[in-house]
């Protein structure tokens, strides 16, 4: 089911619902979004880029192998508790910087985390559409 | 002695790495080992021998009074000696014995945990510690018996003995824990003086009981005796060491430690007395079917098991010491026959008495090793098993009501032990020479040192009892009865009754040889009726147990999901209503019925899209529904307050029908596969469920909501988590934790599909 | 709304349970998803519905004040939904294995799949 409008479309769907995702990601922590939705947008942006134009260009598209973007994220997730382990306070004790730049402001441990969640929720979700897609074609 | 038990653990788990390295004069280094132990325990004899108790305690779980806590006495000290020497002797043997055996290291492995653990039994002051080491043993002596793993009889006698004596050890773990109930300590050193306490207390029946049914079990007492005859399965060193001499004594140890602490009461010495002696007669009896040389002895053994628990039925001084010096020889003399026995099978290939003869020209030291022990369990003089038959046989003259009874008793059951002794001692090595399947010659060193050396022992005692075993009596009597006893023993007690009854014991069974020689085979074959052999009790316990595991499988594990669930459901249901039913009384019901015109919109959707699932054949019909359904709940996020959520579901929907269009587009169309009246009953119990949560949704609504964590988050959110959004700053900084764990159970969830996708196979599901 | 939400919930519960109960695997699926989102929904009826004032604390307040929507059901809600979907993706999958082992999605065809399949010669 090919078509050439959904094809153009979801180029620049893809892009424009990338960005969104990170938006989503990075308003999370005072506005509606955050790392599960992000991710999930992101995800769904693949996901209408895989239906467009099949499986093998998604997965150009996407360069990582879905496993790995999962054990980014949860890696990442983790080293988010790392400074409140070096610090000897309580495990995930959340630690702030203010940088000082406008828009972005204080970076602390949580938004490590929320990245964390991000790639680990996109990872999943790409890694089972890709599966079931590969199913379906072999 | 704690550190000794470790070094024998940590030793018996080296063993295979030795045995690859040594081979050879493997035999000559584990003998080591045991003969470390015995000079090790030797050397506190002077201690001991002056009365003193030795006691070390290392806690270990205080808290439940159960510590590391050992006790050396007279009554230890002995069973300690024995089991080592017999240890050392033992372990010498198998070296050579075992060379036929694939698996000698694992071999020494099992026999070096068994005799630390039988050590640590004897030894342990600390009930549960010694109900550890008597479970300990217990498995050795399953793995040994079963060394011969290729072999069926040989896996069945493991678990026959396993079941037995480990059923009797939960009987003794029961008991210990009702001795506590009573006393509220674990120490056997601890309720020394409450003798008086325990009798008297309501659940000493039970307690009786439940510890005698362990001793019984442990040394085959009648009528769990089956299991010992058929344990012969082992190989023939672990016969000698497990199933005569040591672990078979641990239940006679159990009853001569407990005897102070809850003995004394008409119940307990006549359940001991009644069942050693039936024992004694019992097997002696059935010794006479057999021709196998070990079945015969073990046989004997139990027929000595049952005279020494006897013994402590009887209880008086004498019947202890007859106990004490009997407990000697016959691990003396039976260490060196069972010992003998495996020579001769080893040599010629049969174990059959009445396939052997003639040996003793090829064979000069073995029939003089095995003259010896014979003559000692035949209780000649001047061995010491004649003083050990002679004190046997005085002390229960010296019994009121049942003497002559059980004097009767005891002279036959000896008698039939003579004739054991003939066919085992002498039948193989005088008379005639006859064909065997191998060539026999004189067995190695290292087989003939161990049995000579015990064999040499019961002359040696015989000839000087007053040396050595005499102090080890005092102390040992002491410990079993708490009263001292100066004794000495003599050997030669002039002509009187008893030397006439061993005379007469001779008598009897020379012609009971004599008559089983002659007798035909068919008569031997003779067996009793099935409902009077405990075996048989056994199978058939064995078997009702399997059968009801099958039946009470296939009926609750039927492979019927729905069943499964019905349970549940059900279950859930009928609790939680009962309880709703309970509360009904403080539930104000006043929910809130207003409603708007898109809320009541959004209900007509959820409530359309639900029937359209549950009654529709239609694959895309349901996807529909099922996403109807998904973003209509959405909404309803979005309206009460929880944008995330909103925006949470609409994205899983949206991908949700992606996989639901990748994977359900190439199936079948669904069918009706349930009957109607299944469809029914499904209903009903559906509805009864939905009912429920609707009410327990409404009950949990009536109550006032006192969270202060609501407070807590709205309060914390801004300088505590630096964020505006309290859901996601709970998600990511205050309970980071739980989502971390929530995000790793997703990950898992990923690598399941990935691999169920990609591991294929080839259609078997392996 | 607290009454109507509660009566869906139960529709819910019920459809679930009825789905689940039946011999087609896909309605199985389809009974737990139903069940899923019946737990969701009476969490979040449960925790207090407040119409319209989501838990956000104004730019330049320090606190929430009242009324505002109880955020601990949400987050709650917000990780099961998540997870939901993974268990959810999991089913279906293990779902087409089955089916694609099997040829069948009849449960009771199931019964016995846990034992060696007879050797062929």
């Amino acid at each position: 089911m090919y078509s050439i409008i959904l094809a153009t479309a979801s180029r620049y769907l893809l892009l424009l619902l990338l960005i969104f995702s990170v938006f989503l990601l990075l308003r999370g922590h005072n506005e509606p979004g955050g790392g599960f939705v992000g991710g999930l947008v992101a995800a769904a942006a693949y996901a209408l880029y895989f239906i467009a134009n099949g499986i093998q260009a998604a997965k150009t598209v996407v360069r990582f192998d879905p496993i790995r973007i999962i054990a980014v994220g949860l890696l990442t997730a983790i080293a988010s508790a790392l400074p409140s382990f070096v610090a000897g306070e309580r495990f995930m004790t959340a630690f702030w910087v203010d940088t000082g730049i406008p828009f972005i402001g204080k970076v602390g441990t949580p938004l490590l985390f929320d990245l964390g969640i991000y790639f680990l929720v996109l990872g999943i979700t790409l890694c089972i559409i890709f599966s079931l897609a590969e199913e379906e074609r072999s | 002695m704690l550190i000794l038990l470790a070094i024998g653990y940590c030793a018996s788990a080296l063993a295979p790495l030795l045995y690859k390295r040594f081979r050879e004069n493997f035999g000559w280094i584990t003998v080591t080992f045991p003969l470390f132990m015995f000079f090790g325990f030797l050397s506190r004899y002077p201690q001991i021998a002056a009365g003193e108790v030795i006691r070390e305690s290392v806690p270990w779980v205080p808290s439940l009074g159960i510590n590391a806590s050992f006790l050396l006495d007279g009554l230890s000290l002995s069973f300690v000696l024995i089991i080592t020497l017999i240890g050392a002797a033992v372990f010498l043997y198998a070296g050579a014995y075992m060379k036929r055996y694939a698996e000698t290291g694992r071999f020494y492995v099992y026999i070096g945990i068994f005799m630390t653990s039988m050590l640590g039994l004897v030894l342990s002051d600390n009930m549960l510690l010694m109900f550890v080491f008597w479970e300990l043993t217990g498995i050795s002596s399953f793995l040994l018996i079963g060394f011969n793993h290729h072999k069926e009889s040989s896996r069945k006698a493991a678990l026959q003995a396993l079941l037995v004596t480990g059923g009797g050890g939960l009987a003794l773990l029961v008991g210990i824990i009702l001795l506590y109930r009573v006393t509220g300590s674990f120490e056997i050193s601890s309720f020394y003086d409450m003798n008086g306490v325990i009798t008297t207390h309501v659940l000493y029946p039970a307690i009786t009981v439940l510890v005698l049914v362990a001793a019984f079990t442990k040394s085959a007492q009648f009528p769990f005796h089956f299991w010992l005859p058929n344990a012969m399965e082992a190989p023939t060193p672990v016969s000698a060491y497990l199933h005569s001499a040591t672990m078979v004594k641990a239940g006679v140890y159990l009853i001569a430690r407990m005897n102070h602490e809850i003995g004394g009461t008409p119940l307990w010495q006549d359940t001991v007395l009644v069942a050693g002696a039936s024992t004694m007669v019992l097997s002696a009896l059935l010794a006479f079917k057999q021709t196998d040389l070990k079945k015969l002895l073990a046989y004997s053994t139990l027929s000595v098991l049952g005279t020494l628990v006897m013994l402590l039925g009887i209880g008086s001084k004498l019947a202890i010491k007859a106990f004490f010096i009997y407990l000697i020889a016959h691990s003396l003399y039976k260490g060196a026959l069972f010992l003998v026995a495996g020579t001769l099978d080893h040599e010629t290939g049969t174990r059959d008495a009445a396939e052997l003869g003639g040996l003793r020209k090829r064979m000069p030291l073995t029939t003089l090793t095995a003259a010896l022990a014979s003559l000692s369990m035949m209780g000649i003089i001047p061995l010491v098993g004649f003083i050990g038959k002679e004190t046997v046989y005085k002390s229960i003259l010296e019994l009121e009501y049942w003497g002559m009874f059980l004097i009767a008793a005891a002279v036959l059951a000896n008698a039939f032990v003579v004739m054991v002794t003939l066919f085992v001692g002498f039948k193989p090595f005088w008379g005639e020479t006859m064909e065997t399947p191998r060539q026999p010659h004189e067995a190695p060193l290292k087989m003939l040192l161990g049995p000579a050396l015990l064999a040499a022992l019961g002359l040696l005692f015989g000839l000087l009892p007053n040396f050595f075993i005499a102090t080890m009596l005092e102390q040992s009597v002491l410990s079993i009865l708490s009263e001292t006893l100066s004794l000495k023993i003599t050997i030669w007690q002039g002509f009187n009754l008893v030397l006439l009854l061993s005379f007469l014991t001779l008598l009897i069974g020379g012609a009971l040889y004599l008559i089983r020689s002659k007798m035909s085979e068919k008569v031997v074959r003779m067996t009793l009726p099935a409902f009077m052999r405990p075996s048989a009790w056994y199978e058939a316990t064995l078997r009702g147990v399997l059968w009801f595991a099958t039946v009470q499988t296939r009926l609750v594990q039927n492979g019927y999901l729905r069943n499964y669930i019905i349970v549940i459901v059900l279950t859930t249901v009928s609790l939680a209503s009962l309880a709703l039913y309970r509360s009904a009384g403080e539930i104000g019901f006043a929910p809130d019925f207003s409603i708007t015109f898109y809320e009541g919109a959004l209900v007509f959707i959820i409530l359309v899209s639900t029937l359209l699932l549950v009654n529709s054949r239609s694959r895309l019909k349901s996807i529909v529904a099922l996403g109807a359904l998904g973003f209509s709940i959405g909404i309803i996020f979005v309206i009460y307050g929880a944008p995330d959520l909103g925006l949470t579901t609409f994205a899983i929907e949206t991908l949700n029908v992606i996989l639901f269009v990748l994977v359900l587009y190439k199936l079948p169309g669904f069918l009706k596969l349930s009957r109607s009246s299944n469809r029914g009953r499904d209903a009903l119990i559906a509805l009864s469920v939905g009912v429920l949560m609707t009410f327990t949704v409404l009950a949990a609504s009536s109550f006032e909501l006192s969270s202060g964590l609501k407070q807590y988050f709205a309060e914390t959110s801004v300088p505590g988590g630096k964020g505006r959004n309290v859901v996601n700053v709970i998600l990511v900084d205050f309970r980071a934790i739980d989502t971390l764990g929530e995000i790793t159970v997703l990950a898992v969830a990923a690598l399941g599909v990935v691999a169920l996708l990609n591991l294929r196979s080839d259609g078997g599901g392996r | 709304m607290t009454f109507l939400l509660a009566v869906i919930v139960g529709v819910l519960y019920a459809a679930g349970t009825y789905l689940i109960l039946r011999r087609s695997l896909v309605k199985v699926i389809f009974g737990l998803i139903l069940l899923g989102h019946a737990a969701n929904l009476m969490i979040f009826t449960v925790g207090r519905l407040t119409k319209g004032t989501p838990a956000f604390v104004p730019e330049g307040a320090e606190a929430l004040v009242e009324p505002f929507a109880d955020p601990l059901p949400q987050a709650l809600i917000l990780t099961a939904i998540v997870i939901g979907f993974g268990v959810q993706a999991f089913t279906i999958v293990l779902f087409k294995r089955t089916y694609q082992t099997l040829g069948t999605e009849d449960l009771d065809n199931m019964k016995s799949t846990d034992q060696l399949p007879e050797e062929k010669p």
